[in-house]
C-alpha cells in the first residue's frame, strides 16, 4: 500500500468507521442539526444535550465515507464534557488543522489530529469538516435561542 | 475496429502519470480527453485567424465565420440533420434542454399539461422542467425504471397520454449505461401529439445517432464528452419548431432589427445565438467530431461493448460487488456504476486513483435515481475510444487493494 493512503486512511480513522462512538439519535436533545454535501450525498445529523454549560451528551447519525463517519464518530469522543466555549475553541482549531492554517502540537485535538492526512486530499476535505459544521450550526442556534 | 495504440498516440494526456502510475481514465462520462488535432485547432484559430464572426468584412472575420459555420454543417451532417440551420450552439447539453424548456415551454404549456420524463434523468434533464413547470402550471410524470436498469414501457404506455406535450428522456443514462428506446418514446409521443427531446449527452458521443432515423424533435449533447472542448453544446431542433419558438437571451447577433422599445429576431439558428458565441471551441469541437468521423461511431460502439463486456464480466466477479443497470452489452453503452463491498465510493474513488486510476464517484447528477437505487452514491468507471481491457484489469487490482484496506467495514 502507498504510504500516502496509509498517511490518509490511518488506523485510529479506520477504527472508528469500524466502530463508530455515539452513533444514534438522543431522545430528548437540547439541540439537533442536520448536514449534508450535495456533492457526494452524504448526510449527518448531531444531536446535543447541555447540562451547566457543557456538552453532556453527543450524539450522531448519517452515512458517509470513512472519512466523514470517523471524523464525526472522534469529534463526539473530543467534545463530550467540554464547556460550549471549548468546543468552540475546538470546532475552530480542527478547521484550521483542515484549512492548513494551524499547525497542531501536542494534545489538543487528541486524536483527531490523524484526520491531518485529509490535507493532502482537497476534495474529501468537506467529507471531514462536514460533522463540524453540522456541530457549529447546532451551537449557534442554541446561543440564538437562549439569547431570547 | 479501432486501432487502439494509434488512438492512444494522438492524445497528449494519456502520456502523464498519476501519483507515479501511468494515468488510466476512466471518467469519461464526465468529460472525454482531447486528441491534439482539437488542440490544435483551438491554436490555430487564435494563432491565425482570431476575429468576431458575422460582422467583419476583413479577411479574418471572413475565414473565422466560414470556419464557425462549417461546424455547424459537420454537426448537421453527424447527426444527419436535415438541415445545417437546425443545428444551435450552445453552452453545453443543459442549456439546450433550458433553452427548449423555456423558449418552447414557456410558450406552449400549460395547467394541466404534462411533460413525461423518466425516474433516472440526470439533473439537467429534470430541473429545467420543473423550473417551467412552477411557471407554467404543467405536471411532471415520471417513467419508472425496472430493477434491470431499463425503463418500464408498459407504465410509459400509460403515461403518455392526450396530456402529454413534451416526453424528454435521456438515449444513455450517464449512471446505468442503459441505452433507451427513444426512438419508440418518439413514435409514442408523436402519437399523442405530443413532442420528443433526447438527451443525447452520453450517447452521441458513443454510439451512431441519427434524429432522421429516431425521429425526435430535440437533441441535445456536449462537445467536451465527445473529444471536444468544453464551453459547447449543440442543440438541434425541427426547424419549423425553432423557429415558432422566441429567443432564449436577447442580444447582439439575435436579431434583425433593433428600436428603442421593440426588435425583431434574426433567422433561426442566429435567433438563439446571442453575443459573441464561443468561436474557437466551436472551431475545435469541429476537430473533433472530423476525428470521430473518421473512426466511423460503429466501430466506437463496437470497441466500447466490447469492453464494458469486459468489464462487466471481470468486476462481476469480485466478491461484494453490486454493478448497477443492464448486463447485456447489447443495450448497455460504456458505463459502469458500481457499490463494491459496502465501502464508501469516495473511498473507493481516493484508493484507486493512487494507482492512477480516475473514476467519479458521487450522485452523478441523478439524485432520485439514488434513492431509487438505495444507495447515497456510487463509484462509476466509464470508457471511450483509447481505453483497453488491460485498464480494466488495473481497476479491478486497486479495488482488490481498497478491499484489503477497509476489510471488516460494513455499516453503510
Amino acid at each position: 500500500m502507498a504510504s500516502a493512503l496509509d498517511d490518509l486512511y490511518r488506523d485510529i480513522i479506520l477504527d472508528h468507521y469500524r466502530s463508530p462512538r455515539n452513533r444514534g439519535r438522543l431522545a430528548q436533545p437540547d439541540v439537533a442539526t442536520q448536514g449534508a454535501n450535495p456533492l457526494c450525498g452524504d448526510e449527518i445529523e448531531v444531536s446535543l444535550v447541555i447540562k451547566d454549560g457543557r456538552v453532556a451528551d453527543v450524539r450522531f447519525n448519517g452515512k458517509g465515507c470513512s472519512i466523514s463517519q470517523a471524523s464525526a464518530s472522534m469529534m463526539t469522543e473530543g467534545v463530550k464534557g467540554k464547556t460550549i466555549d471549548e468546543v468552540k475553541d475546538l470546532v475552530a482549531s480542527f478547521k484550521g488543522m483542515m484549512h492548513g492554517d494551524f499547525e497542531p502540537d501536542g494534545d489538543e485535538l487528541g486524536d483527531l489530529e490523524a484526520l491531518q492526512g485529509v490535507r493532502k486530499y482537497p476534495v474529501r476535505i468537506k467529507c471531514a469538516l462536514l460533522c463540524w459544521n453540522t456541530l457549529a450550526e447546532g451551537l449557534e442556534l442554541l446561543e440564538k435561542s437562549r439569547a431570547h | 475496429m479501432l486501432d487502439v495504440q494509434a488512438i492512444r498516440k494522438d492524445f497528449p494526456i494519456l502520456e502523464r502519470r498519476v501519483n507515479g502510475r501511468p494515468l488510466v481514465y476512466l471518467d469519461n462520462a464526465a468529460t472525454s480527453q482531447k486528441p491534439r488535432c482539437v488542440i490544435e485547432a483551438l491554436v490555430d484559430y487564435y494563432e491565425r485567424y482570431n476575429a468576431n464572426i458575422h460582422r467583419g468584412i476583413h479577411a479574418l472575420s471572413e475565414e473565422a465565420t466560414a470556419a464557425y459555420e462549417g461546424v455547424r454543417a459537420k454537426v448537421a451532417a453527424f447527426i444527419q440533420a436535415p438541415q445545417p440551420e437546425s443545428v444551435v450552439f450552445t453552452r453545453n447539453t443543459t442549456e439546450g434542454i433550458n433553452l427548449v424548456a423555456r423558449s418552447w415551454g414557456g410558450k406552449h404549456l400549460g395547467p394541466g399539461d404534462e411533460v413525461v420524463l423518466t425516474e433516472a434523468e440526470h439533473h439537467s434533464n429534470l430541473v429545467p422542467w420543473q423550473l417551467i413547470a412552477r411557471e407554467t402550471g404543467a405536471r411532471l410524470r415520471f417513467i419508472p425504471i425496472l430493477d434491470d436498469g431499463t425503463l418500464d414501457m408498459e407504465a410509459a404506455a400509460r403515461l403518455i397520454g392526450p396530456k402529454t406535450r413534451m416526453v424528454s428522456v435521456a438515449q444513455m443514462s450517464n449512471v446505468l449505461g442503459t441505452i433507451n428506446p427513444v426512438g419508440r418514446l418518439a413514435e409514442m409521443a408523436h402519437a399523442v401529439g405530443a413532442l420528443m427531446l433526447v438527451d443525447g449527452a452520453q450517447s452521441v458521443p458513443h454510439i451512431p445517432v441519427s434524429v432522421a432515423d429516431l425521429g425526435c424533435d430535440f437533441l441535445a449533447f456536449s462537445s467536451h464528452k465527445m473529444l471536444g472542448p468544453t464551453g459547447v453544446g449543440v442543440l438541434y431542433g425541427r426547424l419549423d419548431l425553432l423557429e415558432d419558438m422566441d429567443p432564449y437571451m436577447g442580444g447582439g447577433s439575435m436579431i434583425r432589427s433593433v428600436a428603442l422599445e421593440e426588435s425583431s429576431w434574426g433567422e433561426v439558428p442566429h435567433k438563439f445565438e446571442a453575443g459573441t458565441p464561443n468561436i474557437a471551441d466551436t472551431i475545435a469541437f469541429g476537430a473533433a467530431v472530423d476525428y470521430l468521423q473518421d473512426l466511423d461511431m460503429e466501430n466506437v460502439r463496437a470497441h466500447e461493448r466490447e469492453l464494458v463486456g469486459y468489464a462487466l464480466e471481470t468486476l462481476g466477479e469480485l466478491d461484494g460487488m453490486r454493478i448497477f443497470g443492464p448486463l447485456d452489452p447489447a443495450i448497455r453503452g460504456g458505463v459502469v456504476s458500481f457499490y463494491y463491498d459496502d465501502i464508501h465510493p469516495h473511498d473507493v474513488g481516493t484508493v484507486v486513483d493512487r494507482d492512477g486510476v480516475a473514476i467519479r464517484a458521487g450522485h452523478h447528477c441523478c439524485q432520485p435515481l439514488m434513492r431509487r437505487l438505495g444507495v447515497p452514491a456510487t463509484a462509476r468507471a466509464s470508457f471511450y475510444i483509447y481505453n483497453t481491457p488491460e485498464e480494466v484489469d488495473v481497476l479491478v487490482h486497486a479495488l482488490k487493494k481498497a478491499k484489503e484496506l477497509f476489510s471488516g467495514v460494513g455499516i453503510g
